[in-house]
């Protein structure tokens, strides 16, 4: 725990002015897929700027966890525009990511989209070292040598508040908590500009939960990361979320800032959702 | 009975070098195909051959493919021309073919072997057919080899250089001892067949044509002359060869060769030269016969003939 600034150093910081008519960093058009008979995302819409929270709610099979597949574009829509406002030197700009080639597309995916999974099997490889799972990313950009692989590796795997002297360990040797904390390292190795997370801390204890998700808030404020979290736990979505969409049956049934959702849901599904509790 | 044998065809022997000529005639154009794309696995239809798989019969096809009444064969076997495995190669090759055989790596035309490159220089016009168990360098990080040729095309060998970097963690180097993947013209990965990691620098930019075929798996690919070879290795941890500086041939006192370990009952060691045809021309040489003994890749002092081709090592620093 080598790297935690001090919870109040983000007041002493003088941001750039934000532009309420900049451009968001992400937009998202008509998405819709569908597998077979069942219409899993139907019609959803979303912007997302730079430095922004989202949240996406809803309950298991509302197709939020299919948002995030096509959005780290790992399955391809039937319908739908996605942009994503990239340095202008890559010449992506305004480009339809679904229309881009297999090759091309996995690029996009490497270098600009980090994501971390609800289940660490599906985002690291068990029988290699923390460090090695980190250094992927790095080794599939192109960066071949060893030392500066090692320094990437530690270095963000300290901003996600891994504990450095696990750092060569296999996840399979390590804690709930710690694995996502690898994959969250492995995520942001590359320096993105936009972090996918699905349902994140879903099966950590509460303590645990809470020290993963003040990392998640600290990268965010530091990196000025764009975050889409998915989540069907609402307690999480209000700690980190700005905005909130509800979904339900594939479609997007509400959305707003978090605290509106949440404390005054118009839609009857939502008022559902936020009054039941165990 | 006796009306069988009526009805069938009268036998006749085999045709020309055991292989029927549409067999022969499929495996050079797959060969010029592997040489056209240097690195890149092209398959063939391996055909039953009078040896079981995994004893050579992929280097077997090629070498029945290529043979012809004029040339000179060498077969090795682990470095040794005299092993069962070499021997009944060499015998079946002649019988079908009627060329001539020799031990000596520079009269040779055509060598069939497993797991060793001769130690003298091949030049131009030479043909190196190497036997591979397993062709495929990627089957260790995806056994699924629909995804392996994926990932060929798209020359996504990330996952390989993890295992190295898995390797430098654990071990401080490269532990990979045979079969060292390689970059072939800058584009393809091959598994040099089990060659020594001794013999991978060999392949680079070689004078000779190497045919590198899988009879079990189906596949046969080359690296032609003068071509790219590259071991994988991080831009600051060089690729190593063996250190067997302190080896030296029990019977020639040569040094630098590669070499096989004889372990003694009182725990020590004796050596002793793994090409057999060169410690033969050196054992002549020192008895005052006339032998021709060519260049070697890598000379009396252990330097490699490509200058700069093989670093020095370094070891990794680790820290937490």
């Amino acid at each position: 725990m080598t790297a935690i600034s001090s919870p109040l150093s983000y007041l002493n910081r003088v941001d750039e002015p934000r532009l309420i008519g900049a451009a968001p960093l992400l937009r998202v058009q008509g998405l819709c897929k569908r597998y077979g008979r069942i219409q899993a995302v139907q019609d959803v819409s979303l912007d997302v700027y730079s430095g922004e929270i989202v949240g996406i709610v809803g309950e298991s099979g509302s197709g939020k966890s299919s948002v995030l597949r096509l959005l780290n574009l790992e399955e391809l829509p039937d319908e739908g525009r996605y942009t994503l406002a990239l340095p202008t030197a890559i010449g992506l700009d305004g480009v339809n990511l679904f229309s881009l080639d297999r090759f091309t597309r996995r690029e996009v995916q490497t270098q600009h989209i980090g994501i971390v999974y609800q289940n660490p099997h599906l985002g690291l490889r068990m029988g290699h070292t923390s460090s090695g799972n980190v250094a992927e990313r790095l080794l599939i950009s192109g960066e071949r040598s060893f030392h500066a692989l090692r320094a990437a590796a530690r270095e963000a795997l300290a901003a996600s508040d891994f504990p450095l002297d696990r750092m060569d360990d296999p996840p399979r040797k390590l804690s709930g908590g710690m694995q996502q904390r690898v994959q969250l390292a492995k995520a942001i190795a590359l320096r993105p500009r936009l972090l996918l997370l699905d349902e994140p801390t879903t099966g950590l204890d509460v303590s645990v939960q809470a020290l993963v998700l003040d990392t998640l808030k600290r990268l965010q404020r530091e990196r000025r990361l764009a975050i889409i979290i998915v989540s069907h736990d609402l307690g999480v979505i209000r700690a980190l979320a700005d905005r909130v969409l509800v979904m339900r049956q594939g479609r997007v049934i509400e959305q707003g800032l978090t605290d509106q959702v949440l404390d005054d849901p118009q839609d009857a599904y939502t008022q559902q959702l936020v009054h039941a509790k165990l | 009975m006796s009306r069988l044998a009526a009805l069938a065809k009268p036998q006749t022997g085999y045709s020309y070098a055991f292989m029927d000529a549409f067999a022969k005639r499929e495996l050079r154009r797959r060969m010029l195909k592997a040489v056209a794309i240097p690195g890149y696995q092209v398959p063939y239809a391996s055909r039953e051959l009078p040896i079981a798989r995994g004893w050579g019969t992929g280097g077997l096809q090629a070498t029945l493919s290529l043979v012809g009444p004029e040339t000179v064969l060498k077969v090795i076997d682990q470095g040794a021309d005299d092993s069962v495995n070499a021997a009944n190669l060499r015998r079946f090759i002649t019988r079908m073919s009627g060329c001539q055989t020799t031990t000596d790596a520079l009269q040779a035309t055509i060598i069939q072997s497993r797991h060793r490159i001769p130690e003298e220089i091949l030049r131009e016009g030479q043909i190196l057919v190497l036997q591979v168990p397993d062709p495929e360098p990627l089957r260790a990080v995806q056994s699924d080899s629909s995804a392996c040729h994926h990932m060929h095309a798209d020359a996504d060998y990330g996952q390989m250089w993890l295992v190295l970097y898995e390797q430098l963690v654990r071990y401080k180097r490269y532990i990979q001892g045979a079969s060292y993947p390689s970059l072939v013209n800058g584009r393809y990965l091959i598994s040099p067949s089990p060659i020594p990691r001794w013999d991978t620098p060999k392949l680079h930019r070689a004078a000779h044509l190497t045919i590198l075929s899988a009879g079990r798996e189906k596949r046969i690919y080359a690296v032609p002359p003068y071509t790219d070879v590259r071991p994988l290795e991080f831009s600051d941890i060089p690729f190593q060869v063996e250190d067997q500086r302190t080896w030296a041939d029990e019977r020639t006192g040569a040094r630098y060769k590669f070499m096989n370990e004889l372990p003694q009952a009182d725990g020590t060691a004796r050596y002793e030269l793994s090409d057999t045809g060169y410690a033969e021309k050196l054992i002549a040489k020192q008895r005052g016969q006339a032998v021709t003994i060519g260049r070697t890749y890598y000379d009396d002092e252990g330097n490699f003939y490509h200058d700069g081709y093989l670093k020095p090592p370094v070891i990794p620093e680790q820290g937490g």
